[in-house]
């Protein structure tokens, strides 16, 4: 039986597809079949993060309104043995799905895949309720910035509400050089304030915007820092222990945070 | 700290400030929250004081950089309690 995993985060535009995509790389590199399903019904975009709008023929609405079956409208990405795509639907709204159905699709790709990774729109309407109603686990992207790091506030206390067990933290574009001159809040800073269980650390890093740029997300192919930091979550995600020690140009705080996190 | 201009690193500044805003977002989403620790306080300070009834205030101020928990509890009288080991 495979493992639902929401990604959230409540604010826009804090990388919630991308992280997505590049976990869903990561974990289908380990061996797991793994399917990205896009909950974001009407803004569909993991398709084009993926590079694989043009083999959308069927989507989640169609499976749920029992146009065409499950099976039928899962895209195989053909770069990478174990990954599956269930995409979006482009032209309805939000409410052309119940929390119900998308917790039955979702228990249907359980009997088929390792990992569901469900990509939640922003917000906390019902495109989110959608999103959170059959995850066993929740992950939650932020930036270090302050209106990131208050709507992640909320979506834990709603994600507790739906006692879902306790989400655990992705930042996400952290940039060392600023942290270290007192211009960005670090990694320890957000952590303290949120209360949450840490699970990555992600640097900004142009290549994410290059690699989407050509639908080919960072972490199919070797050599980006981004990538090299999903792939280290994706182990953790698999319950191994993987040090924090993913940014080089960090020192001060990352030593820091690796005493927090017990790891010398 | 402070920077060279006398200004504290933005940093700490977005810290502080969300440490404010977080603690009137959760009191704000989580009503029962406040309630709770209503009644706790109620309960504990009625141990030693006798009071005027259940309307005890609480809420949350802004000070200068951090953010009080503002209690205003009417009181009729304090209890009698002897000193540890005169009794």
């Amino acid at each position: 039986m495979g493992e639902v995993i929401v990604i959230t985060s409540g604010k826009g535009g804090v990388g919630k597809t991308t992280t997505t995509a590049n976990l869903g790389v990561a974990l289908a590199q380990l061996g797991m079949k793994t399917c990205l399903l896009d909950a974001d019904i009407g803004l569909r975009n993991l398709d084009v993060v993926l590079g694989l709008e043009n083999r959308i023929v069927y989507d989640l609405v169609d499976v749920v309104e029992g146009f065409c079956r499950l099976r039928q409208a899962l895209i195989r990405d053909k770069r990478l043995e174990g990954l599956s795509l269930l995409p979006a639907a482009q032209t309805k709204d939000k409410t052309a799905v119940t929390p119900e159905q998308m917790k039955a699709v979702t228990d249907d790709l359980r009997e088929e895949f390792d990992y569901i990774l469900v990509d939640s729109p922003a917000g906390i309407e019902q495109g989110f309720r959608n999103a959170i109603a059959g995850a066993d686990r929740a992950l939650i992207v932020a930036t270090p910035e302050v209106a990131s790091v208050r709507d992640a506030d909320r979506i834990i206390g709603l994600e507790e509400a739906a006692e879902i067990p306790p989400a655990r933290l992705i930042v996400n574009r952290v940039r060392p050089g600023m942290v270290r001159r007192g211009d960005m809040m670090s990694v320890e800073d957000i952590v303290d304030i949120l209360a949450i269980d840490l699970i990555g650390v992600v640097p900004e890093d142009e290549q994410i915007i290059v690699t989407t740029n050509r639908g080919e997300p960072a972490t199919l192919s070797s050599g980006s820092r981004a990538g090299e930091a999903y792939r280290s979550i994706a182990h953790r995600l698999r319950g191994e222990e993987v040090p924090f020690a993913d940014l080089e140009e960090a020192g001060g705080f990352l030593s820091r945070l690796r005493r927090i996190f017990g790891q010398t | 700290m402070l920077t060279l201009f006398g200004r504290s690193p933005s940093r700490d500044v977005a810290k502080n400030r969300l440490r404010n805003v977080l603690a009137h977002d959760r009191a704000d989403t989580s009503p029962e929250f406040m309630e709770l620790l209503r009644q706790d306080v109620i309960r504990t300070v009625s141990e030693y004081v006798e009071l005027s009834g259940q309307n005890i205030d609480l809420k949350l101020q802004n000070a200068d950089d951090h953010v009080a928990i503002v209690a205003n509890i009417p009181i009729k009288q304090l209890k009698r309690r002897g000193r540890p080991g005169n009794n």
